[in-house]
C-alpha cells in the first residue's frame, strides 16, 4: 500500500519547547489514522505540519512521495476540518462549502451544484441559504466536513472535530465519519484526546506523549499490548504494575499492564492475589472497584449484575495469565 | 422575625432588594445616561433641527419662528452648495486615505504584535492624541509652510521641481502646501488616523486565526483571503472608523482655517453664520447636512452588508 503521508525524523520546536521531537511515521493511503494523546503531546502540531500551517524545525514531510519543504498550505492536496470549524460567518452555508471551488475559479452554477451535492452527502440538503450562526454545533461540523470534502482532497485532516459535540451526537458522528471514510476511500488523519474515539474509528493509532510517538499500531495492539506505562495508563486506564508487583502476580520482574475488565473478584481457591476494597465508582454498565494490594491500587471493573463487595472488605483477585501484558519498556 | 438568613447590615439589605427586583438596579444604572443622552444631547439636537426650519428676516435680521423650507433652499445656492461639496469631497478623501494607511498598521497590531510590542503599538497610536490638537495643527502649518522642512527636504534631495509640479495641480494645489487643499488633507489624515486604526484593529483582532488558515487550506492565496475573508470580517471596524474620520472631517472648522486655502468648509460656515452674521437658522441647516450624510452613509453600508459579520 502506498504511503499518503510520511514523517522522516520531523521536529518542531517553539523556542525551548520541543512540541514535536524526531517523529517518524507513515500513514498508509486510504487508512483512517488517529493521532491520540493528551493536550500538549504534539498531535495537533503534527496535523498542522501536514496541512502546512507549521514548518518543521528539522526532518522532512512527504505527501504522496513529494517533499513538502517548499509547498505552502494553499497548494497542498489536503484539507482540514478545524476544531472550531472556522466557517466564514459572513457567507451562507452554500458559499462556505463552495469556497474552495470559487478559489479554483469554478463558475458559480457549477460550484453551487457541487456544494449542494456535498451538503446532501452530509445530510444537510436545503440548508444552503442559512448562515453558520443559525446552525447547531453538529450541523456546523457537517458543513465544515462538506467544505473540506468538496475539494476532493487526497488526505482529510480532522482536528478534534467531535470535541464540541455532546455525547449522543458524538457517537452518531463517529459512525458517520467512519462510514464516510470507507465510502470515499480517502485517507483520514484524525486528532483526538479521546481514546474511545480513536479506538472505535481508526485503523491505526499513534499514541503521542511529550512530542514523541509512544506507540503506533492497530487499536487492538495499542489497547491489548501497550508498549509503555504511558500508553497503558492513557489508553483505557489500565493497571500499571511495577516490576515487584508483576513478579508477585506471577510474571517476570518487569513493568506490566493488567486491564481492569480482565480481573475478576473471587474468593475461591483460584484467586491469584488478595486486596482490600478502598473505593467504589458506579458506572452504570458496571462498577469500578479500587483495591489495595501490595501497597498499590488495582482497579477492577465488575460488570453489572455481579455482586460488588463493600468498602473495607477483603476480596481475592483472579485473571487469565495471558491478560498480564509485560511491557517492552524497562 | 427569627429568620435563619438575617441581613448583615444595610448593604446586604440593598443587595436583597436588587436581587428580588432585578429591573430596579438596571433602571437606576441607566437613568443618568438616559437623562444625559435623552435630554441634554438629543434634546439640543432636536432644538437645532427645529431652528433649521425657521428663517431669518432679511431686513431686520431677526429669526422668524415659523416653519419654512426656505433656509434649506438656501443651502442650494452655489456658494453654499460649493461649501458642502468641498467638505464632503475632503471627508471622503480623508476617509479613504485613512483606511489605506490604517489597515496595515491595524493588521500588524492585531495579528503579530504581542506583549511589549502591543504596548508600543497602543502608545504610538494614542500618544499623538494626548497632545493639544491646536499645537499639532500649528506644528503642521510650520512643517508644510514654504519655508518649512518639507520644501527644504524636497530641494535638498533635488525633488523641488516635483513639489512644485504637485502644487501646480489645479484646485488641490496652491502657493505652498500649507495654503493648499493638499495641506488640509494631510493634516486631517494625521489628526484622525488613530480613530480609524483603533476600531479596525479591534475588529481584526476578533477574526480567529483559524479563519485565515481555513481559507489557505481551501487553496486561497494571500490576496484572495484578504478580499474574501479578512476584508468582509473587518468591515464593521472599517465602517466604525470611517464614521469617525468622515464625521469629524465634516464638522471640523479649525484645521481648514489654519492650514489650507481660505475657502470655507461646513464647520467654518456654521461658525461664521452663528457668530457675526447671526443667521442661526442657516447655521442650523448647515449643521444638519453632516447628520443627513452620515445617516445615508450608514444606511448604504448596512444595505451592502457591512454589519453582517457583527
Amino acid at each position: 500500500m502506498n504511503a499518503a503521508v510520511e514523517f522522516l525524523s520531523v521536529s518542531r520546536h517553539f523556542g525551548q519547547v520541543r512540541a514535536v521531537d524526531r517523529v517518524d511515521m507513515t500513514i498508509a493511503e486510504g487508512s483512517f489514522f488517529a493521532m491520540l494523546g493528551p493536550s500538549g503531546s504534539g498531535k495537533t502540531t503534527c496535523l498542522r505540519l501536514i496541512s502546512g500551517f507549521e514548518k518543521p524545525s528539522g526532518g522532512a514531510i512527504r505527501i504522496f512521495g513529494e517533499d513538502m519543504g517548499e509547498v505552502p498550505p494553499n497548494r497542498r492536496h489536503v484539507n482540514t476540518v478545524f476544531q472550531d470549524y472556522a466557517l466564514f460567518p459572513h457567507m451562507n452555508v452554500r458559499d462556505n462549502v463552495a469556497y474552495g471551488l470559487m478559489v479554483k475559479g469554478v463558475d458559480r452554477r457549477a460550484r453551487h451544484g457541487k456544494a449542494e451535492e456535498m451538503l446532501a452527502l452530509v445530510k444537510l440538503d436545503g440548508f444552503g441559504d442559512r448562515k453558520p450562526a443559525q446552525l447547531s454545533g453538529g450541523q456546523r461540523q457537517r458543513v465544515a466536513l462538506a467544505r473540506a470534502l468538496v475539494n476532493e482532497p487526497r488526505v482529510l485532516l480532522l482536528d478534534e472535530p467531535l470535541g464540541a459535540l455532546d455525547l449522543k451526537l458524538r457517537e452518531a458522528m463517529q459512525d458517520e465519519l467512519k462510514a464516510l471514510q470507507q465510502r470515499l476511500g480517502i485517507t483520514f488523519v484524525f486528532v483526538t484526546h479521546d481514546q474511545g474515539e480513536a479506538l472505535s474509528m481508526a485503523d491505526r493509532v499513534a499514541v503521542f506523549n511529550e512530542g514523541r510517538i509512544a506507540q503506533i499500531g492497530t487499536p487492538a495492539e495499542v489497547y491489548d499490548r501497550p508498549a509503555t506505562r504511558f500508553v497503558a495508563d492513557f489508553v483505557g486506564s489500565s493497571n500499571v504494575l511495577p516490576p515487584a508487583l508483576t513478579q508477585a502476580f506471577g510474571g517476570p520482574a518487569r513493568w506490566a499492564s493488567l486491564r481492569p475488565e480482565a480481573i475478576r473478584l473471587s474468593t475461591g481457591p483460584e484467586a491469584r492475589a488478595k486486596g482490600r476494597v478502598t473505593a467504589l465508582r458506579y458506572l452504570g454498565a458496571g462498577t469500578r472497584v479500587a483495591l489495595e494490594t501490595g501497597g498499590q491500587e488495582i482497579a477492577v471493573l465488575v460488570p453489572a449484575g455481579v455482586p460488588v463487595p463493600e468498602v473495607g472488605a477483603t476480596s481475592g483477585l483472579t485473571w487469565d495469565a495471558s491478560a498480564l501484558h509485560v511491557m517492552e519498556e524497562a | 422575625m427569627d429568620s435563619a438568613h438575617p441581613a448583615r447590615g444595610p448593604g446586604d439589605r440593598l443587595t436583597g432588594l436588587f436581587w428580588s427586583r432585578p429591573k430596579l438596579l438596571t433602571a437606576l444604572l441607566i437613568a443618568p445616561p438616559i437623562l444625559w443622552l435623552g435630554v441634554v444631547y438629543v434634546g439640543s439636537l432636536a432644538a437645532l433641527l427645529l431652528q433649521s426650519f425657521y428663517s431669518i428676516d432679511e431686513f431686520s435680521g431677526v429669526v422668524v419662528p415659523e416653519f419654512t423650507l426656505k433656509t434649506y433652499a438656501e443651502l442650494l445656492v452655489p456658494s453654499n452648495y460649493d461649501v458642502i461639496l468641498r467638505t464632503v469631497a475632503m471627508a471622503a478623501a480623508v476617509t479613504l486615505a485613512s483606511v489605506a494607511l490604517a489597515f496595515p498598521v491595524a493588521f500588524f497590531a492585531a495579528r503579530y504584535a504581542k506583549g511589549r510590542w502591543k504596548a508600543v503599538f497602543y502608545l504610538g497610536i494614542m500618544l499623538p492624541l494626548w497632545s493639544s490638537y491646536l499645537v499639532k495643527v500649528y506644528a503642521w502649518k510650520l512643517i508644510l509652510a514654504k519655508e518649512g522642512i518639507i520644501t527644504w527636504a524636497a530641494e535638498g534631495i533635488g525633488a523641488g521641481n516635483l513639489l512644485n509640479a504637485v502644487l501646480a495641480i489645479p484646485v488641490i494645489g496652491g502657493n505652498s502646501l500649507s495654503t493648499s487643499y493638499i495641506g488640509t488633507f494631510l493634516v486631517f489624515v494625521y489628526v484622525w488616523l488613530p480613530y480609524m486604526i483603533l476600531p479596525m484593529q479591534a475588529s481584526l483582532e476578533r477574526v480567529p486565526t483559524s479563519m485565515l488558515e481555513a481559507s489557505a487550506d481551501l487553496g486561497a492565496g494571500g490576496w484572495r483571503t484578504f478580499r474574501s475573508v479578512i476584508l468582509p470580517l473587518a468591515l464593521p471596524g472599517v465602517v466604525a472608523g470611517s464614521i469617525f474620520t468622515f464625521s469629524l472631517t465634516l464638522g471640523d472648522y479649525i484645521i481648514p482655517q489654519i492650514v489650507g486655502s481660505s475657502r470655507f468648509f461646513i464647520g467654518q460656515a456654521v461658525y461664521s453664520l452663528q457668530g457675526t452674521a447671526g443667521n442661526i437658522p442657516l447655521a442650523a441647516a448647515f449643521a444638519v447636512v453632516p447628520i443627513v450624510i452620515m445617516l445615508v452613509y450608514l444606511t448604504v453600508a448596512r444595505k451592502m452588508g457591512a454589519f453582517d459579520a457583527l
